[in-house]
């Protein structure tokens, strides 16, 4: 006589791949405040299971279209070039990555920010927050109107300078994919001294930090164009099984 | 390597432009019923406050269940509607910050174990060239969390009670403090996800 063994309902769990020598090294010594704050400890290997491959789905209850324009934010114009900066959010496998929330912040066309830490004597905009945020729509398109943020000095190092940069924040659709990152634009004379996009291994992936000028999405007598693309980790879905006491 | 992949950089000193929420720190509003509260410390490698820090939490439902779509269990419509499951909070001149959420669940693990109530939490800070990952386990869920695999893969006790948030000892029940040590001799555990 056999035992009837309670069938084992299987269910599928997406699985991230797991991007090796992408990332900075937390660990990076030419980032001097790396020093502290960098674990010492090799980090625990996390199997993805429920908590990870899930994440917040929300944000568009929490922004307005008038958000993703910085130019608008005030009752005058901010002064800079007038920008946009448009692209998709994608994970690897080349899907876009619908819905999710971009928070941006940067510094005014003087390379200072609104912010009562930044004591860099350039003058402050009134015209000018420095922050934005959009949902992605059903392609995974975002779209910012800005002006072009400029070059700061830091204290890293003798005469350090940030190349331009806007920060971008990504809440993703799993909690594997959360990314904070920053855009560059093309041929900024400071990227061979900042140690900060210099911490990225390959120069290749470096490079894809750095936006495109695009004179087709340049508006005439308004404002320049700039493409960037955003590639999230991507998941494969592979079957995984569920024991019987948990259905 | 993947190609194409975008890679991390710092959020820098000026997140509070852009990043904090009025909200952030409420996964739940304040007087839910059953609400707990998180408070803690970022310190780092000196045991010194890191104050330009942010601290973002994810976690299932009390039932263990997830708004999201690729729970095989199916979307959960949670019992308390309020309940957003993410928490953002950055931290204050003392390092500090604060979530206010509902117990999450046990969840089933996919090689047929059972996972201890817990959050995932993600660390950001001027000086951190990408997020850390670390969990909030509880205190008094002693039982479970024996049985949880991913305590289970840390052998060093020590460093396994990094992990696992206290009580202060005759404190307001709900209160759990859970400070995060980004280096040093009692360093937080930190995850590859």
């Amino acid at each position: 006589m056999t035992t009837q063994t309670p069938p084992v309902q299987g269910f599928t769990l997406p699985s991230y791949e797991r991007p090796r020598g992408l990332h900075p090294p937390l660990d990076f010594p030419g980032y001097r405040a790396t020093a502290l704050r960098a674990p010492s400890r090799p980090l625990v290997p996390l199997p993805h299971r429920l908590t990870e491959v899930t994440g917040p789905l929300l944000g568009a209850e929490r922004v307005t279209a008038a958000d993703a324009d910085l130019t608008t934010q005030h009752a005058g114009e901010p002064l800079g070039e007038r920008i946009i900066v448009t692209g998709r959010l994608l994970d690897s496998g080349g899907r876009p990555v619908p819905g999710t929330l971009i928070e941006i912040w940067q510094a005014n066309a003087s390379g200072r920010y609104a912010h009562g830490v930044d004591n860099h004597p350039a003058p402050l905009d009134p015209n000018f927050s420095g922050a934005g945020r959009c949902m992605t729509d059903s392609e995974g398109t975002y779209r910012f109107v800005t002006i072009k943020p400029g070059a700061y000095p830091w204290r890293n190092h003798l005469n350090a300078w940030r190349p331009a940069h806007i920060h971008f924040s990504m809440l993703g659709r799993a909690f594997t994919q959360r990314l904070v990152t920053q855009m560059y634009f093309p041929g900024d004379p400071l990227f061979s001294q900042d140690p900060i996009f210099n911490s990225i291994p390959d120069p290749k992936a470096r490079e894809r930090l750095i936006a495109r000028f695009d004179i087709g999405l340049t508006q005439p007598d308004w404002a320049l164009g700039f493409e960037w693309d955003i590639v999230l980790r991507g998941p494969a879905a592979t079957a995984i099984q569920l024991a019987e006491d948990h259905r | 390597m993947t190609a194409g992949l975008t890679p991390s950089q710092t959020v820098g000193p000026f997140l509070a432009i852009a990043l904090p929420w009025p909200d952030g720190p409420f996964v739940v509003p304040e007087g839910t019923p059953g609400a707990i509260e998180i408070t803690g410390r970022l310190l780092d490698g000196a045991g010194e406050p890191v104050p330009d820090g942010m601290i973002e939490t994810w976690q299932a439902d009390p039932d263990g269940r997830f708004a999201h779509p690729d729970d095989p269990r199916g979307a959960a419509e949670p019992a308390e509607a309020a309940f957003r499951g993410f928490g953002r909070c950055t931290t204050g001149p003392d390092g500090g910050y604060h979530i206010v959420t509902l117990r999450p669940g046990p969840l089933p693990s996919p090689d047929g174990g059972t996972e201890a109530p817990h959050l995932d939490v993600s660390v950001f800070a001027r000086g951190m060239l990408d997020r850390v990952v670390t969990r909030i386990y509880f205190p008094d869920e002693q039982e479970a969390n024996a049985a949880d695999p991913v305590l289970a893969a840390i052998a060093d006790p020590d460093r396994r009670a990094t992990l696992v948030a206290t009580v202060e000892p005759g404190g307001p029940p709900g209160e759990f403090r859970f400070d995060i040590r980004l280096q040093g001799a009692r360093e937080t555990v930190f995850f590859d996800v």
